[in-house]
């Protein structure tokens, strides 16, 4: 079978991880790694991969004769709003890994074949990877007027990305509660652990639902959801139950719906407890290759 | 252990001799020490983020006639925390901070935010709302993620206060380290925070002492203490001792867990030690009797709950949360606590609280099966 062929633009921790799992692909190969430090342990690791690295940037890929079908681009927001519009006059579609959201949103089991046919694509944030997902099963049950998620992530997965643009993530993200979650109004906190040994990635989802919503219903499609993200992140649980508390004051008259879970990493690159970042680069890989699949004459 | 009396003494000396008399260095003025009044803010907690507006105009209007220099008004959680992780607010922040600003004549009102909950925009919002200090709160190992909010409010002509949360967990190089990250990003103060009250005296100078080494020639250093081990007053003195000039309290203790310094109390012992506060110690007793015990829903107590809080060094607005979560699974919210110490939480993640009770029940489950 054809392979589309792809360039990561960006050789840090998430764009390592991400050559790991499109090494794997069946529709995506892996060629080139672009970076801009020639000490990127990122770049040495590509080279041990067989994939073209340089540290002379994107300039000096759309420079070569051969282009990528599909660039990942995991640098930082900044970056990619410089050079998205290069990619597209290059035509070449792009996966983008940084809250820069240009292109429409994609949560995989949400939305994943929505925009398949964009020359953009925006993955949102770790955060919102991890937790939309929730919010849509408990919106195709039941109509949520709030959703609320608190991410809970190690600190040393936290990139200085993160660090110095926390508000992206926090407008980001409750941006895709709504937008894809289907919540009519939507908030997103994030706490940043320092425990040793490092916490594994926890996520917690409250959605206020009407007290007459069918609770069966809900539950059955939050499990339903869990088993569709595993599908791309294995190490992605549930804790406990869902619960639901009845109406009240402190619920403001609803139905609280509460959904923990836990994302443990693959583990590829970065360890398991990295689990905000490993459900990045699944996330992403699963959109690459819906793309891949719709370009490939023979359907992939 | 090295003599940390001599050390104190020392620092003493140098700080009589230094504050009170560098009017370009403090913004505000010639006084020893520079009181801020948390009741409105850190109270909600306690208060279950239910003030009402005539509630917050009638406290500030005490603090205020009191002589309290600054008063500080928000949601517990900061600017945004009115959710379901931290409990909805009866009133708007927003509507509290104008309040605020409208009632006070003297009093400089200030707000709470922390990164991750709240947003630059709240901070807009509260500036246009009368707010004039921006207390920029983070865990105390990730003063980092501040940096674009201290430059935010410095752009805006906000007086700026740093907050390093939690700090019994982490020694005082660590703490001094994560101070300079606030005070190069452009905050005015830095605040040792003992959000788990757990901070045992001399753990407070040492913490104090390194930041202020770090950073007082530059800026001010304050401290925040809670009362979960009793020891609110003596941290907070020993703090000035170190070098805090700017410190935190609530009158009658209206605070998170067992409560914070009662605010009163600090300046009685002030007014025996000769610092000047610029507080009438008669008016804020009496401020105390007739204002604030009426808004409180029941006195802070230094009970089993509590008390699990400063041992453990848990986060103090985990108080109501582990109660709730106790009550709704049947568990025993002591227990809770201590879990929630051992997995290391951090403030912020009272959403784990309820994992744990449900954990917690589980093995209550389990136990009752086998027997």
């Amino acid at each position: 079978m054809s392979k589309l062929s792809a360039a990561i633009v960006g050789p840090g921790n998430i764009g390592t991880d991400l050559m790991y799992k499109l090494l794997r692909s069946e529709v995506i190969e892996p060629r080139w790694m672009i970076g801009v430090d020639p000490a990127s342990e990122g770049l040495r690791l590509a080279r041990d991969q067989g994939l073209v690295s340089t540290h002379e940037g994107v300039d000096w890929l759309l420079k070569q004769d051969e282009l990528p079908d599909l660039i990942f681009e995991a640098t930082s927001a900044y970056v990619h709003r410089e050079y998205a519009p290069r990619y597209e006059e290059a035509g070449i579609r792009a996966v983008d890994l940084t809250p820069a959201a240009i292109g429409p949103a994609v949560i995989p089991p949400v939305n994943g074949e929505e925009h398949v046919g964009a020359m953009n694509v925006n993955m949102i944030t770790c955060g919102g990877q991890a937790t939309i997902p929730m919010v849509a099963a408990v919106s195709r049950a039941a109509a949520v007027s709030y959703a609320e998620i608190v991410a809970s992530v190690s600190s040393v997965s936290a990139g200085p990305g993160t660090r110095a643009n926390i508000d992206e993530f926090t407008r980001t993200t409750s941006r895709g509660v709504t937008e894809i979650g289907g919540a009519a109004e939507g908030k997103a906190i994030i706490i940043l652990n320092p425990a040793e040994p490092p916490m594994i990635m926890r996520d917690t989802i409250f959605c206020a639902v009407s007290p007459e919503a069918d609770r069966d219903a809900i539950v059955t499609s939050v499990v339903a959801m869990e088993k569709a993200v595993q599908e791309y992140v294995p190490g992605y649980r549930l804790l406990q139950e869902p619960q639901l508390d009845e109406p009240s004051e402190a619920t403001r008259g609803q139905l609280k719906v509460s959904i923990f879970v836990e994302v443990e990493g693959a583990g590829d690159y970065l360890p398991p407890y990295s689990g905000n970042l490993d459900i990045m680069t699944a996330a992403a890989t699963q959109v690459g290759e819906n793309i891949a699949r719709s370009l490939l004459p023979s359907g992939g | 252990m090295t003599d940390i009396n001599t050390d104190i003494n020392t620092l003493a000396r140098t700080w009589s001799g230094t504050h009170g008399s560098d009017t370009e260095r403090s913004p505000w003025g010639r006084l020893d020490l520079r009181l801020t009044d948390t009741c409105l803010r850190d109270g909600s907690h306690h208060k279950r983020h239910q003030f009402t507006a005539t509630e917050c105009r009638d406290i500030v209007a005490a603090l205020d006639a009191s002589g309290v220099p600054v008063i500080e008004v928000t949601h517990g959680d900061g600017l945004g925390g009115s959710s379901f992780n931290y409990g909805f607010s009866k009133t708007w922040e927003q509507e509290l901070i104008k309040i605020a600003a409208e009632t006070a004549q003297r009093a400089k009102i200030a707000f709470l935010m922390l990164p991750g909950v709240g947003t630059k925009d709240d901070i807009r919002a509260a500036q246009d709302n009368g707010g004039q200090i921006c207390r920029i709160a983070t865990h105390c190992t990730e003063a980092d993620t501040s940096i674009q909010h201290f430059g935010l409010a410095r752009e805006l002509g906000l007086e700026t206060v740093g907050f390093l949360m939690m700090s019994h967990t982490q020694p005082p190089e660590v703490l001094a380290k994560q101070a300079r990250i606030m005070v190069d990003a452009g905050c005015q103060c830095v605040y040792v925070v003992d959000s788990a009250g757990a901070l045992i005296m001399e753990q407070t100078a040492d913490r104090v002492a390194a930041v202020v080494a770090e950073i007082g020639s530059q800026t001010d250093v304050g401290f925040h203490g809670h009362e979960n081990l009793g020891l609110g007053v003596a941290n907070t003195v020993i703090a000035a001792r170190a070098g805090a000039t700017q410190i935190d309290g609530s009158v009658r203790r209206f605070g998170a867990g067992a409560g914070n310094t009662p605010l009163e109390a600090f300046v009685g012992v002030c007014d025996k030690l000769g610092w000047t506060t610029g507080i009438d110690f008669l008016k804020i007793v009496d401020a105390s009797e007739d204002v604030i015990k009426p808004a409180m829903p029941e006195e802070c107590q230094l009970d089993r709950m509590t008390l699990m809080m400063g041992y453990a060094g848990v986060y103090s607005s985990f108080l109501k949360h582990a109660g709730n979560a106790a009550d709704r699974y049947g568990v025993s919210g002591a227990q809770i606590l201590l879990e929630a110490g051992r997995r290391k939480l951090i403030g912020g993640q009272e959403d784990q609280l309820i994992d744990i009770a449900l954990q917690l029940k589980a093995e209550q489950e389990k136990e009752a099966a086998n027997s």
